[in-house]
C-alpha cells in the first residue's frame, strides 16, 4: 500500500563544513531503504500531472512502481524509453518547476523526491550492471551529424542512433558534455556521471570526435554535402557581460572563464593540472542563475574569506535551482539583493579592489513577469572586492551562424526556427541554448530528443 | 596514420622548434593568421599557437613554438612520431588579405614565424613586401632565408648589433621611411611593448598598423571571454573577433596587465617541471 502521509526524505548532504572544503559530490545518493521507503509515498495516479510536466516525458509513476518491486534495472529501462540520461536529469533537473512541483502530494506532505528516486535507480542499475543500452533499429545507411557535445546534441544522437542511423558527435573542446562538463561543477555533477552516460551513447554506435569547431574546422555547408542531416546543439558558449567601466580589469571573470578554468580544466588541483585560477579574499558574483550559484560555490571552496551574490532583483526571482541556492546559503555563501553594478574599481596595477553599486527597488513587471529593478536615486556605495564573476546570463556561440548566412537568427543571435521545428536550411534542425539563448539541461534535451524525431521523418521521406 | 602525429621537428635555436604535424582537417582549412589549440597531456592547458605553414594534399601543418613555460617546454621536448593529445583549428579570423599596395611586415623574436604566412599571402595578392625582422641577438633571429623568399626586401634588427641593424625594428621602419618608401600597411607580431611602439611609430608615420595579439586564451571559440581586449573602445574577443586588430587604438597597456595575470603560477609550474624533467638532448 501507497504510504503517502510519510515525510518526504529530502537525502543527506556533505556537511556544509566539510562540503565547502571538497569538490566530491554535496547530495548522497539514496540507500536502498530510503529509496524505497520514498518510492512508496506514490500514489501511482492515473493522470500523473508529474509526468505530464516533465518536459522529456518520463513515465514516473511506472518507474517508480517497478523500483518499489525491486526490479532497478527495469526501472531504469523504463525512464530510458524517454530519456537516455537520468543520472544527470536526476541531479540537475529543477525538479520544483517540472514533476515535483506538480506532485498531488507536494502541498500536504512533500512532494515524492522523484529526482532522487531517478538518480538511485540510475546509479544503482549501472553499479549492478542491470544498464541495458537501448535497443537501436536495423541500420538506415542514412549519416547525421550532432555538432556539439551538451545535453541537447547527446540527448539527439541518441535518439538518432536508436532509429538506426550513423551518427557521429562533433566537439570543439577537448573533452565531451558541453555545459555539463565546462559548467556544472562536479560537486553537482561528478565527471564519471557524465563519463558513463557518454558510454551509453557510445555503446549504442554512436561516434565522437574531439576537437572540432564547426564553422572553422568544417563550415555547416561541408558538413550538408556529405551527410544527410545535421542537428546544431552547439549551446549558448558566448559570455553576456555587465559592459560597465572597469570590467577588463584584473581579477574580473566572467561565469563561463571561472567556471571552464574550475570544472573543464579542473584548475583546483592545480599544480598537479597546469591551468591556474586565482581566487581574492572577497569575491563578488553577479546574478543568480544556475551559473551564478555555480561560481559562488566554486569559488567558496577556492577557500576565499567571503563570496557574496550579488543580484538586480529581489529573492523572489532569482532563477536558479530552489536546492542550489539553499546549498549555497548553507555553504555561506551571502546575498545581496536589489543591488545594480555601475564601475569596477581598481588600484593603480589595474587590480579589481571594488564594485560600485546602487540599490533597486521592485517596479512593475517586465514581459516575463518578474518586476523590473528600478535604481533609487542617490544611493551610491561600494562593496570591497579583489574576484568579481559576472554571471549575468549566455548568448548562442555565432561561429556557426556568422560562417552560414543562409541560417537566420533573431537580432539576440539565437537560430530561428519555422513551426515544423526545421531552421531555414534543409536538412538542418537546431535545440538546446542556440535556439533558447541560455536555458537548462532539461530543455535543451528536450530540444534533442524531439529534433531527432523530426530528422526521423526527415530521412524516411529522403 | 594517426591525427596529431609529429612527422619531423627541429630546432632553430635553443629555445624554438619547428614541428612539421600530421592534421588533415586544419591543414585543408587553415587560413593566414589563424591558430590552432594545443593540448600535451592529460590535465594540460590549452595553448594557443599560431599556423606558420600548412599543406592540404598532404594534410600537414607547420608550427614554430617558443619554450616559454612548463607547457611549451614539455611541447619541444617531443620528438618525431609521437603525438600532441589534442589540436584544434584553425582557429580566429583570418587576416585581411588584399592589395593594400606597399606593406611592411614586421616579426619580433618568434613573431617573425608567425608573420611569414601573412607575408606569403600578401606577396601573392600583389603587395609589395618588405620584412622588418628583429630579435635580441644573432642567433634569436630565424626564419631569415624563408621570408627572404617571398618578400620584396628584408630588413634585419638585433638589439645588441649581431647581425643586421643594431637597434629595434622600430630603427629599421625609421630608416625606410627615410629613405622615401611608401608603405601602406603594417602587419606586426611580436612582444607587446614591440607591437605598442611599432604601431604608435607607424601612427606617425602614416602607415596604417595591424597588430596580432596574444592575450591568454582557454577555449578559443569565444566561449569565455579571458582574451578579451579594448579595441576602439569596444570589448573584443582575441580568439574569434582576432588575433589580428588595427593596432592604432588597442589597449596595450590593458593587454600586459591581463596576459601577467598569472606570471607567479606559470613561474612556479615551470620551475618545477625543470627540476622533475631529465632533458633528452643532454644539453641543459
Amino acid at each position: 500500500m501507497p504510504n503517502p502521509s510519510a515525510p518526504r526524505n529530502n537525502g543527506s548532504q556533505q556537511e556544509p563544513e566539510v562540503r565547502k572544503h571538497n569538490f566530491d559530490e554535496v547530495a548522497r545518493t539514496f540507500t536502498k531503504q530510503e529509496a524505497l521507503a520514498e518510492a512508496e509515498r506514490c500514489l501511482h495516479c492515473k493522470n500523473a500531472r508529474c509526468q505530464a510536466n516533465c518536459p522529456v516525458g518520463v513515465q514516473i509513476p511506472a518507474f517508480i512502481a517497478l523500483l518499489r518491486e525491486g526490479k532497478v534495472g527495469q526501472a531504469a529501462g523504463k525512464i530510458m524509453e524517454t530519456s537516455l540520461l537520468p543520472a544527470i536529469c536526476g541531479r540537475v533537473c529543477p525538479q520544483e518547476k517540472h514533476c515535483e512541483g506538480n506532485c498531488v502530494l507536494k502541498e500536504k506532505f512533500g512532494a515524492v523526491n522523484i529526482g532522487m528516486l531517478e538518480r538511485y535507480t540510475a546509479d544503482t542499475a549501472r553499479k549492478e550492471g542491470l544498464l541495458q543500452p537501448p535497443q537501436t533499429a536495423p541500420k538506415t545507411g542514412k549519416k547525421v551529424i550532432c555538432i556539439g557535445s551538451g545535453p541537447s546534441s547527446i540527448a539527439a544522437a541518441a535518439e538518432l542512433a536508436r532509429a538506426g542511423h550513423e551518427v557521429t558527435v562533433l566537439e570543439a573542446l577537448h573533452a565531451f558534455g558541453g555545459v555539463l562538463r565546462y559548467g556544472i561543477p562536479s560537486f553537482r555533477l561528478p565527471r564519471e556521471v557524465i563519463d558513463r552516460e557518454i558510454e551509453t551513447i557510445k555503446s549504442m554506435g554512436v561516434k565522437f570526435v574531439p576537437d572540432v569547431l564547426v564553422g572553422a574546422t568544417y563550415t555547416l555547408k561541408e558538413l550538408l554535402a556529405q551527410y544527410d542531416a545535421v542537428y546544431v546543439g552547439s549551446g549558448a558558449g558566448l559570455p553576456t557581460l555587465t559592459g560597465i567601466k572597469g570590467e577588463n580589469a584584473v581579477g574580473v571573470y566572467s561565469a563561463n572563464e571561472f567556471l571552464t578554468r574550475v570544472n573543464l580544466m579542473q584548475a583546483y588541483k592545480f599544480p598537479q593540472t597546469d591551468t591556474p585560477v586565482k581566487i581574492g579574499k572577497r569575491v563578488i558574483v553577479l546574478g543568480a542563475g544556475n551559473s551564478a550559484m555555480d561560481a559562488a560555490r566554486c569559488a567558496m571552496r577556492l577557500g576565499p574569506d567571503a563570496v557574496t551574490i550579488a543580484y538586480r532583483r529581489s529573492a523572489a526571482e532569482m532563477p536558479a535551482r530552489a536546492a542550489e541556492v539553499e546549498h549555497a546559503k548553507e555553504e555561506g555563501v551571502a546575498f545581496e539583493f536589489l543591488l545594480t553594478p555601475k564601475e569596477v574599481l581598481t588600484d593603480d596595477a589595474g587590480h579589481v579592489t571594488g564594485l560600485k553599486f546602487t540599490r533597486n527597488e521592485l517596479g512593475d513587471p517586465d514581459e516575463k513577469g518578474r518586476r523590473r529593478p528600478v535604481e533609487i536615486a542617490g544611493s551610491e556605495f561600494v562593496m570591497p572586492a579583489d574576484t568579481i564573476i559576472v554571471a549575468i546570463g549566455q548568448r548562442p556561440n555565432p561561429i556557426i551562424t556568422k560562417t552560414t548566412p543562409e541560417l537566420k537568427t533573431t537580432s539576440r543571435g539565437v537560430l530561428e526556427l519555422d513551426e515544423q521545428g526545421k531552421t531555414s536550411l534543409a536538412g538542418v534542425y537546431a535545440g538546446g541554448d542556440i535556439i533558447r539563448g541560455g536555458a537548462t539541461v532539461l530543455l535543451a534535451m528536450k530540444d534533442g530528443i524531439e529534433a531527432a524525431k523530426r530528422i526521423n521523418s526527415y530521412l524516411e521521406g529522403k | 596514420m594517426q591525427e596529431n602525429t609529429i612527422l619531423s621537428c627541429e630546432s632553430l635555436n635553443s629555445a624554438v622548434v619547428k614541428f612539421v604535424i600530421y592534421k588533415p582537417a586544419i591543414a585543408r582549412a587553415a587560413k593566414a593568421g589563424q591558430f590552432v589549440i594545443l593540448r600535451g597531456r592529460e590535465g594540460g592547458e590549452r595553448v594557443p599557437v599560431t599556423l606558420v605553414d600548412w599543406d592540404s594534399e598532404k594534410g600537414m601543418i607547420t608550427l614554430i613554438i617558443q619554450a616559454i613555460g612548463k607547457s611549451t617546454s614539455m611541447f619541444n621536448n617531443l620528438q618525431a612520431g609521437e603525438c600532441f593529445l589534442n589540436i584544434a583549428g584553425p582557429l580566429g579570423t583570418p587576416v585581411e588579405i588584399k592589395k593594400y599596395g606597399t606593406v611592411a611586415v614586421v616579426g619580433g623574436g618568434v613573431g617573425i614565424a608567425e608573420v611569414y604566412p601573412i607575408a606569403r599571402a600578401l606577396k601573392e595578392a600583389g603587395n609589395k613586401v618588405i620584412a622588418v625582422l628583429g630579435a635580441r641577438n644573432k642567433e634569436l633571429l630565424i626564419l631569415e632565408n624563408e621570408m627572404t623568399k617571398v618578400c620584396d626586401e628584408t630588413l634585419c634588427a638585433t638589439d645588441d648589433g649581431s647581425y643586421g641593424l643594431k637597434g629595434m625594428v622600430t630603427d629599421a621602419i625609421t630608416q625606410l621611411h627615410a629613405r622615401g618608401e611608401k608603405i601602406d600597411a603594417g602587419f606586426i607580431i611580436g612582444p607587446i611593448p614591440m607591437m605598442k611602439f611599432t604601431s604608435r611609430l607607424m601612427d606617425k608615420l602614416g602607415i596604417t598598423p595591424y597588430a596580432s595579439l596574444n592575450p591568454i586564451m582557454l577555449d578559443g571559440t569565444g566561449m569565455c571571454g579571458c582574451c578579451r581586449v579594448s579595441v576602439e573602445g569596444k570589448v573584443r574577443f582575441a580568439c574569434v573577433d582576432g588575433p589580428m586588430f588595427p593596432s592604432s587604438t588597442i589597449d596595450f597597456d590593458e593587454l600586459i596587465r591581463r596576459t601577467s595575470e598569472y606570471k607567479a603560477q606559470e613561474a612556479e609550474i615551470l620551475a618545477q617541471y625543470k627540476k622533475d624533467h631529465i632533458c633528452k638532448c643532454g644539453l641543459h
